[in-house]
């Protein structure tokens, strides 16, 4: 059945994954020199636990979480921990950030303190959910946000549905396309594991139309997994199909609220990647230590899926690729709609890596010189937020915070939909992003107004009180003193 | 006789009447000043830094709903809030009169020399939005988080340990990051 509700916009692009699928999944050599950056999940930066010249071993953790959005972060490899210092890193495209530098020492031991949690099934859920969060486990889709968090926010709906994202829509990516084919007893596992921790009833796998591969060995182990509970969907092959909020729309019908998160309505959403990496805590007691990374596009000599350690530099993959070709032009971390072009591949592997593409000029045309609007509507048809970019585009060019606000540039997933049909060639995407930390820091400063003018009032009203209290004390002394006094 | 009283009767009902139609007016038209002012106030920074002349925010958004106050009269708002005011208010769009103080170009809080402090809580009783916390002849410190900048407790300190510095966020504008949600 392919389920078809409730998306709007989208777009039916060209498939490039079966470059990267002959191939099986194989494993990338650990590298002699690991880089961590400490900011590589959203929200808050990890803080360092290890020192400059400390031996660590491989899943040791070496970052803790600081505050609520944040996630631990573990050795990749066994040695020594040679330099904390900013190094460029590829989620800041090229700038740099600070980064735990680990020096291999080639013996790949592994730290021994970690327990796996093979009986979850006994266990109470919170502290499945409790173990969980010790494995620096992040969305694994490329947003990379802490994975524990978000099932923290799934407590707070009573019967949730868990649904796992395996829609890869993004024209390059195969990573958990293969996944999928190769190891979908992890994802039914990690499955069962996170719906136990959050008390959910129903899990879906979504997956797109036309990987019968993926989709048969996944019903396969669906079919053998001991609780029967599991469903796998199929959505059509439309990006962005596997975007959050695009998906529940498509599989259930139903709009998550604006400002609101799935968890409102009852769903909470990983990638399947998400849960093969908790299968793989939950059974080896290995944290997030390393991940899938297609390799792929013109750029590349054999383009495949590496199973790398977190941390590998770019150049490591691209070499266990056969290198470049020479028709090489320019390398993006993540997808060809929602990539981010790299200056240079002395960047490495982070959490968030699903997708390094070596593009030609058959992959990315340059793009030709920007003409006026001509208001032709195209990008609101496929803007599948259901905003107008020709409108967010004019607000922007004229920095009118208050018109971006009205017209939701917040709510803009930066999918490239708009970008992809504009026949005036309008980088919208790239005008977006850069006005969108203008427009945070905008709405930022209004809560911090409405705060400010809490406390004033509150200070006022307690002033007032304290006053009138005073003066209720001295009429008080005063009546005293008068009848005393006669 | 009954004419008379007719005629009595209706014009004690008109008159009534009058006075009620005056009342409702007044009400309604106290009502449009109070939704107008708060108005102007949901425009201002809220710093309640005085720069205006006026004691706070309120007062000065008061002040421009009797049209006793001009619209380029709060340099932490900028010329943002004085474009935004301009729009509401129907006036003339003006830049900040300088004469009112200097815009500040980064966000900035104040920050207390803690060894220095003595705990005199003079700080304390300034503070117009509760964001510096302790105890008399304890230590104070400021909540950086939710500082206004607005400098009022700098001139109470005798031992002149406040100072202003530019505000850190806690969190990295982190755009090349994308979360999907």
């Amino acid at each position: 059945m392919i389920a078809t509700v409730g998306a709007h916009g989208g777009l039916r692009l060209e498939g490039h994954k079966e470059r990267s699928t002959e191939t099986p999944i194989a494993l990338a050599p650990p590298p002699e020199c690991a880089i961590l950056p400490l900011d590589q999940h959203a929200g808050m930066r990890a803080e360092p636990v290890v020192k400059v010249g400390e031996r660590v071993m491989l899943g040791q953790p070496i970052a803790r979480p600081q505050g609520e959005i944040s996630a631990w972060l573990h050795a990749s490899i066994s040695g020594r921990v040679a330099t904390i210092e900013p190094r460029p890193a590829a989620h800041r495209a090229g700038d740099s950030t600070l980064s735990i530098v680990i020096e291999s020492d080639g013996r790949d031991e592994r730290w021994p303190a970690h327990t796996s949690m093979q009986d979850f099934r006994e266990r109470d859920p919170i502290v499945v959910l409790e173990h969980i969060a010790r494995a620096g486990i992040v969305g694994l889709g490329g947003a990379a946000f802490p994975a524990a968090t978000k099932l923290m926010g799934a407590l707070r709906s009573k019967d949730c549905t868990l649904l796992l994202n395996g829609a890869e829509c993004e024209p390059y990516i195969s990573c958990d396309e293969m996944l999928m084919r190769e190891r979908a007893h992890d994802i039914v596992l990690g499955a069962e594991a996170i719906a136990h921790a959050i008390g959910a009833s129903q899990c879906v796998v979504a997956i797109e139309e036309g990987s019968s591969l993926a989709e048969a060995t996944l019903r396969e182990a669906v079919s053998r997994a001991s609780a029967g509970s599991i469903r796998v969907a199929i959505v059509p092959n439309v990006y962005p199909a596997g975007g959050e909020r695009q998906l529940i729309a498509t599989l259930f019908g139903r709009e998550v609220p604006f400002a609101g998160l799935p968890t409102d309505i009852g769903i909470v959403c990983q990638n399947v990647g998400t849960a093969a990496a908790v299968a793989k805590w939950i059974q080896d007691a290995q944290p997030l230590v390393s991940r899938i990374v297609t390799v792929t596009g013109d750029g590349v000599r054999r383009p495949r899926n590496l199973e790398a350690r977190i941390g590998t530099p770019f150049s490591q993959l691209i070499a266990a690729c056969d290198g470049y070709t020479e028709r090489m032009h320019q390398l993006l971390m993540g997808g060809t709609m929602m990539g981010i072009a790299l200056p240079s591949d002395d960047v490495s592997v982070v959490k968030a890596t699903n997708c390094i593409i070596a593009a030609s000029a058959l992959d990315l045309q340059p793009r030709a010189a920007e003409m006026p609007c001509i208001r032709c509507g195209n990008c609101s048809e496929v803007c599948p937020a259901r905003l107008l970019p020709q409108q967010i585009h004019l607000n922007a060019r004229a920095s009118d915070l208050e018109g971006l606000e009205r017209y939701g540039l917040m709510d803009c997933i930066e999918c490239g939909c708009c970008d992809y049909v504009c026949p005036s060639q309008i980088p919208l995407v790239e005008r977006f992003r850069a006005a969108k930390p203008e427009l945070a820091k905008h709405l930022m400063a209004r809560s911090n107004a409405r705060d400010a003018r809490l406390r004033y009032e509150t200070r006022n009203e307690r002033l007032e009180r304290l006053e009138a209290e005073q003066r209720q004390k001295l009429e008080e002394k005063r009546r005293q003193a008068r009848t005393r006094s006669p | 006789m009954s004419v008379w009283l007719a005629l009595l009767l209706m014009s004690a009902l008109a008159a009534l009447a009058a006075l009620a139609s005056s009342f409702a007016a007044s009400q309604s038209r106290a009502r449009a000043r109070d939704a107008l002012i708060g108005a102007i106030n949901d425009l201002l920074p809220q710093t309640q830094c005085g720069r205006c002349t006026y004691s706070g925010c309120l007062p000065y958004a008061t002040a421009l709903a009797e049209g006793t106050a001009d619209i380029n009269q709060c340099p932490p708002g900028g010329d943002t809030t004085a474009r935004s005011l301009a729009r509401l208010l129907n006036r003339e769009a003006k830049e900040v009169d300088a004469r009112f103080g200097a815009m500040p170009a980064t966000s900035m809080v104040a920050w207390i020399d803690e060894p220095a402090c003595i705990g005199c809580t003079k700080c304390i009783q300034a503070c117009p939005v509760d964001a510096i916390v302790g105890g008399a002849r304890f230590m104070h410190t400021v909540i950086a988080d939710q500082c206004t900048g607005c400098e009022l407790c700098i001139p109470p300190c005798p031992v002149d340990c406040i100072d202003m510095r530019p505000f850190a966020p806690r969190f990295e504008a982190a755009s090349s990051m994308r979360p999907q949600r």
